[in-house]
């Protein structure tokens, strides 16, 4: 125990002592956060526009006006002719370009159907599909409050609600998606140099000639990370809920045993991978081609996996990520308890299992 | 003390050792002397546990290395050729730490490591990757020390370390095995080989030699003539090309030279060197050393 003890501690100065881990550890989970928190984003602002109004009578104008009050638009020129959309567009700060057609007030009076075009640059096809719904929910929205009582012939009008994320705000999606690469990432990464770095600095020779067991090597190793896993599961939870608005609806503790659990499963596997790797540099590599790029793809964390070609798909089972992730949108969004997600958990207890038998099995008690 | 019993290892197609047996007496200072990749490091290796023989077995104080190896681990204090302590760590705690890790403290086994720790003592704050070599080599010694080894296990301990520092390293192995360590010590440099009380030599895996010092210079038949003269670079070449020649081997400055069945006398190699103009030249028979022994064995190895 006294011999456990006195690991741990070295391992916290080694920790405390290297810029680089520290950066790794405490810099990245924040930076990523926040970028992840500020880039991915499925809503949109300040979209340039430009209206080419062949009209220019009293409704168009109106509508326009209402475009332009929502925030979401800004009005970057008005065009002159239909020349000036192919220019405007080659430019490529516009988006988005309305045409009101001639007359277009008159005919909306007078035959019940105006005719208006929505050009957008699809180049970026996420924004222009934004742009357009958009657009189209204001102008409706305003022909509806001018005519209530006109129905259009045949016309459903779906009533849309975005269940557990009624804003449909992107930070819901992401937190819990950030939260388990950073974890994987710390995790996974750091034990896993930390005990190639030993078998480079060849200090490995002298703890495998001391009385030392293997499993209190392991132990050592992974228990520094934990914690500092943990209190950064804690800050970006914290983060989540503070800066981005995420709700904890479930129950918090809850939420970090599972954590903890996946924290466990990526530690587990960083030392497996330690077994494999010869160095620091290949440590890194498999960690960061062969865990972190996999997590964040195949994850359902950026991409569906409903949408992905069927042997990804199979893979994705694979990703311990995948089933955090579910777990913790579960407690998060859904607030649901244990009872929801046993199956998930069960997943990861084995994942957990499985790779500490093996890196224990794999651990070399000699040199080679 | 230490049973090695025909041991061979290969990587791979590389034969590390072959077939070697040696045996180290209770309380000696043992040398292993060879060149570089001569396989003192695999054969110090096996010794620690740390490497599978491919076969022949090796006992340290009667605990098979194979077998018994935690046990082993327990007795046997290692310190390998490269410089292996937490360089982030200050002497104190590196200290602390191998003392802990071996079940015991580093104020139970001071009075072993006092006449080396108290040389560094000064600088326990320092961190260990910032200490000059030789402090860092007695910093490597007192952690190899710090549980009271029975058998301690130093691979090259003094290469890359200065005169003085390899001298001072030495009178400590001394004072060691005063407090009844046995002692097997790797080393590439000949003239070391004098300060233990047996050595083995070895080459390419296979021991040439095990012996005391001195009875392998005594042992050893053969008449070595020192020469030297202005002209080092000449004076070889021109050696070499005396009809008597069997071998020359440069040694700092002198050459020293054997004559085919030692017939050559010391005037007769000086007026034939005086004929070809070389200056300075001092001839004389010398007692061989260990290193002349070595190249004749090698050589007769070889061969």
């Amino acid at each position: 125990m006294e011999q456990l003890r006195s690991f741990i501690k070295k391992e916290f100065y080694h920790i405390f002592r290297d810029p680089r881990t520290m950066l790794i550890l405490f810099g990245i989970p924040i930076a990523q956060l926040l970028i992840f928190g500020t880039v991915i984003k499925s809503e949109i602002t300040d979209i340039h526009i430009a209206i080419y109004d062949q009209a220019k009578d009293k409704t168009s104008q109106e509508i326009t006006h209402k475009l332009l009050s929502s925030g979401y638009f800004i009005l970057d020129k008005n065009l002159e002719s239909l020349d000036d959309i192919d220019a405007i567009f080659k430019k490529g700060k516009v988006r988005e370009v309305i045409v009101f057609k001639n007359d277009f007030g008159k005919n909306l009076v007078k035959e019940g159907t105006a005719e208006m075009q929505l050009i957008a640059d699809a180049s970026d096809p996420n924004t222009a599909k934004l742009a357009i719904a958009y657009t189209s929910a204001i102008v409706n929205d305003y022909i509806k409050k001018l005519y209530p009582e006109m129905h259009m012939p045949m016309q459903i009008t779906p009533e849309v609600r975005m269940y557990f994320n009624e804003e449909m705000q992107s930070a819901y999606m992401f937190v819990p998606g950030v939260m388990a690469m950073i974890l994987m990432l710390i995790s996974a990464m750091m034990t896993s140099i930390s005990i190639t770095r030993e078998k480079e600095l060849g200090t490995m020779e002298i703890l495998l000639v001391s009385p030392l067991k293997p499993a209190q090597i392991i132990v050592g190793k992974v228990i520094p990370y934990l914690f500092l896993s943990i209190a950064n599961a804690f800050v970006i939870v914290l983060m989540g809920r503070f800066v981005f608005g995420v709700p904890i609806t479930g129950s918090f503790i809850l939420l970090m045993l599972e954590t903890i659990l996946f924290i466990m499963m990526a530690l587990c596997l960083g030392i497996l991978i330690s077994t494999v790797a010869k160095n620091q540099m290949v440590a890194m590599f498999i960690s960061m081609i062969g865990l972190l790029l996999p997590t964040m793809l195949l994850s359902g964390f950026i991409f569906p996996v409903k949408n992905m070609p069927i042997p990804l798909q199979v893979l994705s089972h694979a990703m311990p990520a995948k089933y955090f992730i579910t777990i913790i949108r579960a407690i998060m969004l859904k607030g649901v308890g244990l009872f929801y997600v046993w199956k998930e958990t069960a997943v990861l207890i084995g994942m957990t299992l499985f790779f500490i038998a093996l890196s224990v099995k794999k651990f070399k008690i000699r040199l080679e | 003390m230490i049973e090695i019993q025909n041991i061979s290892k290969s990587y791979k197609e590389v034969k590390a050792l072959n077939e070697i047996s040696l045996k180290v007496n209770n309380g000696e200072l043992f040398g292993l002397i060879g060149p570089d990749g001569a396989g003192k490091t695999t054969l110090l290796r096996i010794l620690t546990t740390l490497l599978l023989p491919d076969s022949g077995s090796a006992k340290m104080d009667g605990l098979e290395v194979c077998k018994d190896f935690k046990k082993v681990r327990h007795i046997v204090g290692y310190m390998p050729g490269r410089f292996s302590l937490y360089q982030d760590l200050s002497v104190e705690e590196n200290l602390n730490f191998f003392a802990t890790v071996f079940g015991t403290t580093a104020d139970e086994n001071y009075d072993l490591i006092r006449d080396i720790y108290y040389q560094i003592e000064p600088f326990k704050k320092r961190r260990a990757g910032k200490l000059s070599g030789g402090m860092k080599q007695k910093l490597a010694l007192s952690c190899a020390l710090i549980h009271k080894p029975k058998i301690l296990i130093l691979d090259e301990p003094t290469t890359g370390v200065d005169a003085v520092s390899r001298k001072e390293f030495w009178e400590m192995l001394k004072n060691l095995q005063k407090k009844d360590i046995t002692i097997l010590v790797s080393t590439p440099y000949m003239d070391e080989a004098d300060l233990c009380d047996r050595v083995a030599l070895i080459q390419s895996g296979q021991i040439l030699d095990i012996d005391t010092p001195t009875r392998i210079t005594e042992k050893f038949s053969r008449r070595i003539i020192q020469v030297h003269a202005q002209n080092m670079y000449k004076l070889i070449n021109d050696l070499r090309a005396f009809e008597n020649t069997e071998a020359v081997y440069a040694f700092g400055q002198f050459a020293h030279f054997t004559g085919k069945n030692d017939e050559t006398e010391c005037n007769e190699l000086d007026t034939y060197l005086h004929k070809l103009g070389h200056t300075n030249v001092l001839v004389e028979e010398i007692h061989p050393g260990i290193e002349d022994v070595f190249m004749h064995l090698m050589e007769s190895h070889n061969r």
